[in-house]
C-alpha cells in the first residue's frame, strides 16, 4: 500500500502550523508590527503559482486567459514582496538601543 | 529544466529560511538579519520557479517587466509611506495577497494541465477543493482587507455597521459556500466556481463592517491568517511545500496575534468578529452623564510637575498616531532627562489600531527600544512613579476595568495609571473613549487633565521646560 503525496504535503503543512505557532510566540511584542509585514511579504510567495500560471503552455498564444491571470497575479505578488520586506527593512532600521548595554 | 526532485528541496530551502525571518524577530538585534533571510527565501522561490518553467522566450519577458513594475511600485510604497500611515498599508498589502491567491486559482481552475492536475472538465476532486479553499479564503481576505484599509484611512466611517440578521446571513453565505463547493465538485462545472468567488468577495465585506475602529488590531491580525490559509490552500493545489510551510507560517502568526489583542481586550474572539463594542452597551454609557468636578491644568503646570519628578511614565495611544506627536514626545522626554528625571514607555497590547503600531511609532521617533515597556513588564512600576503622561490612550487606562463588572470592559487589563502620585491626562475633551464609557480617572484628585491637542500640548511643555 502506497501513502498518498497529499498525506505527505499535509503532515508539512501540521508541523509548519506548529513551527509557526512556536516561533510567533517568541517574536518580542514591540515588533509585531514588521512581523505582520514579513509575513505579509512571504506569503507572496504564491509568485511561484503566478509564474508557472503566466509561462507555462504553448508559447504561441502567452495571452490566453489563464496566462493573463497569472501575470496580473505576478504585479500584485510582486508589489507585495518589494513593498513588504523593504518597509520591514525600513521598520527594523529604526529600532535602536540606548548606548548602555543592558537588555 | 531542473528535475522536480532538486525544485523541491529548494522550495524546502525557501520555506525554512521563511521559518528563520520570522526566527529572527525574536529581538530587534537579530531581526534585521532575518529580514534578510526572508529575501534570500524569496529570490530562491522565484529563481527556481523561473528555471523549472524553462520558458525564456517572449513570456519571460513579459514576466521580467512585470515583476520590475510591480516591485518598484512596492518600492516606492515602502519608502514613502509615514510610520503612522502603517495599519493602512498592512492591510492593502493583505487584499494583494488575497487577490493574487485568487488569480492563481482562477488560472489553475482554467488551465489544469500545466499544473498536472487533470484537464478542464475532469480536474481531480481534491485539487479542486483545494483551488476552491484557496480562491474562497483568498477573496474574502481581498474585500475584507479593502473593507479594513477604508476604514483605517478614513475613507469610510470606523463606527460598526450592523443591519438585522447580518449574523444569519453571514453564516447562511458561508454554508452556501461549503455547498456550493461540493457541487462543483459533482458537477465540475465552471460557473459554480466563479459564483464561490462573486459570494466570498461579498462574505469578506459583510464580515469585516460590523466590526469597529478600535477593534481594528483584531481585524487586521484575523486577515493576516486569512492571507496565510489562503497561501497554503493554493500550495496543496500546485503541490508546492514552499507555499505550504509559508501558508501555515502566516497562518498561525496571524491568528497568535489575533489571540494576543482578544486577550488585550478580555473579550473573546468571536465577541469580537461579532460586532461593535459601544454599539451593544449604550445603557451603560448614559448612566453616569452628570457632571463632576475636573482639574484641567496648563502646559506650565504640566511642565512644571514633571521636571520636579524623579521618574515620569508616558502612556501613548492612538490619539498619539493620530497627532503625529512622537517626536515632539521624545524632544519633551530628552529634556526632561536633562534636568535628570528618569522617563520610560509604556504599551498597552491593544494601543493603537495595530499590534505593535506604537512601538514602531517610538522606534520611528528614536525612542531607544530599551525604554519602551509593555504592560506586564511596567505595571508594578506605577506605583513608584511621580507622574504618568497619558497621550492619546483612553480606555486601556480606566479603572472602571478592574471595579465595575457592570462595565462592558470589566476584565480588560489595564495600565495601572491612576496608583501613580499624578497623571497628566492629554486629550481634547472630556469625551468618552471607543468603548463608549465614561473614564474614573477624569475626575480622580490626581489627575490634571490638558485639554489640547496632543502634538500641541507636548510642544507648550517642551516650551516651558
Amino acid at each position: 500500500m502506497e501513502i498518498d503525496p497529499f498525506i505527505f504535503r499535509f503532515s508539512i503543512f501540521i508541523l509548519s502550523i506548529f513551527i509557526g505557532y512556536y516561533v510567533v510566540w517568541s517574536v518580542t511584542p514591540s515588533l509585531h508590527t514588521p512581523l505582520m509585514s514579513v509575513t505579509n511579504a512571504i506569503s507572496s510567495v504564491i509568485i511561484v503559482g503566478a509564474i508557472i500560471a503566466a509561462l507555462a503552455g504553448k508559447n504561441e498564444n502567452i495571452f490566453d486567459s489563464a496566462n493573463i491571470f497569472g501575470f496580473l497575479a505576478i504585479i500584485l505578488a510582486a508589489i507585495n514582496i518589494f513593498g513588504g520586506f523593504l518597509v520591514t527593512q525600513r521598520m527594523l532600521a529604526m529600532y535602536k538601543k540606548k548606548n548602555k548595554d543592558k537588555k | 529544466m531542473i528535475s522536480a526532485n532538486l525544485l523541491a528541496v529548494f522550495y524546502l530551502i525557501s520555506g525554512v529560511l521563511f521559518i528563520l525571518a520570522l526566527r529572527g524577530l525574536s529581538s530587534p538585534e537579530t531581526s534585521r538579519q532575518g529580514n534578510l533571510f526572508g529575501i534570500i527565501g524569496m529570490a530562491i522561490a522565484i529563481s527556481v520557479t523561473i528555471a523549472s518553467v524553462g520558458n525564456f522566450s517572449t513570456g519571460f519577458l513579459y514576466l521580467l517587466i512585470l515583476l520590475l513594475i510591480g516591485g518598484s511600485i512596492g518600492a516606492f510604497i515602502a519608502f514613502k509611506i509615514p510610520m503612522t500611515a502603517m495599519p493602512e498599508l498592512v492591510a492593502g498589502f493583505h487584499s494583494l495577497v488575497g487577490l493574487a491567491a485568487v488569480f492563481v486559482a482562477i488560472s489553475a481552475f482554467l488551465n489544469p494541465e500545466i499544473f498536472n492536475l487533470g484537464s478542464p472538465g475532469s480536474i481531480k476532486i481534491a485539487s479542486l477543493i483545494e483551488m476552491s479553499l484557496g480562491a474562497s479564503i483568498g477573496a474574502i481576505t481581498f474585500t475584507g482587507s479593502i473593507v479594513a484599509f477604508l476604514k483605517l484611512r478614513g475613507i469610510m466611517p470606523g463606527s460598526p455597521i450592523t443591519f438585522f440578521g447580518q449574523h444569519y446571513l453571514n453564516l447562511i453565505l458561508g454554508l452556501i459556500l461549503v455547498g456550493l463547493i461540493f457541487y462543483l465538485c459533482k458537477t465540475q462545472i465552471n460557473i459554480w466556481f466563479w459564483i464561490i468567488i462573486i459570494i466570498s468577495f461579498l462574505l469578506g465585506v459583510l464580515l469585516i463592517i460590523p466590526i469597529g475602529g478600535a477593534d481594528m488590531p483584531v481585524v487586521i491580525s484575523m486577515l493576516n491568517s486569512y492571507s496565510g490559509w489562503a497561501a497554503a490552500g493554493i500550495g496543496f493545489t500546485l503541490e508546492n511545500t514552499a507555499l505550504i510551510i509559508t501558508g501555515a507560517l502566516v497562518g498561525s502568526s496571524g491568528a497568535i496575534l489575533s489571540y494576543i489583542m482578544c486577550k488585550g481586550m478580555n473579550r473573546s474572539f468571536f465577541n469580537v468578529i461579532l460586532g461593535g463594542w459601544g454599539a451593544t452597551d449604550q445603557s451603560f454609557s448614559n448612566k453616569s452623564q452628570e457632571q463632576k468636578p475636573v482639574k484641567s491644568g496648563n502646559a506650565d503646570d504640566a511642565a512644571f510637575l514633571m521636571k520636579n519628578a524623579s521618574s515620569v511614565i508616558i502612556v501613548p495611544g492612538y490619539g498619539m498616531a493620530v497627532a503625529q506627536a512622537q517626536h515632539a514626545l521624545r524632544e519633551m522626554v530628552d529634556a526632561l532627562k536633562k534636568n535628570g528625571v528618569k522617563v520610560t514607555y509604556a504599551i498597552h497590547p491593544v494601543a493603537g489600531r495595530m499590534p505593535g503600531h506604537m512601538n514602531v511609532l517610538l522606534a520611528e521617533a528614536n525612542v531607544p527600544y530599551d525604554e519602551v515597556f509593555e504592560l506586564e513588564e511596567i505595571n508594578n512600576d506605577f506605583a513608584n512613579c511621580d507622574v504618568a503622561y497619558v497621550i492619546g490612550a483612553n480606555d486601556v487606562t480606566n479603572p472602571v476595568a478592574k471595579s465595575d463588572p457592570q462595565s462592558p470592559i470589566y476584565g480588560m487589563p489595564i495600565l495601572d495609571v491612576e496608583k501613580s502620585k499624578s497623571v497628566l491626562f492629554v486629550k481634547r475633551s472630556l469625551s468618552p473613549g471607543y468603548a463608549g464609557i465614561d473614564n474614573d480617572l477624569f475626575y480622580r484628585d490626581n489627575t490634571l487633565m490638558l485639554f489640547s491637542d496632543a502634538k500641541k500640548m507636548t510642544e507648550d511643555i517642551i516650551k516651558s521646560l
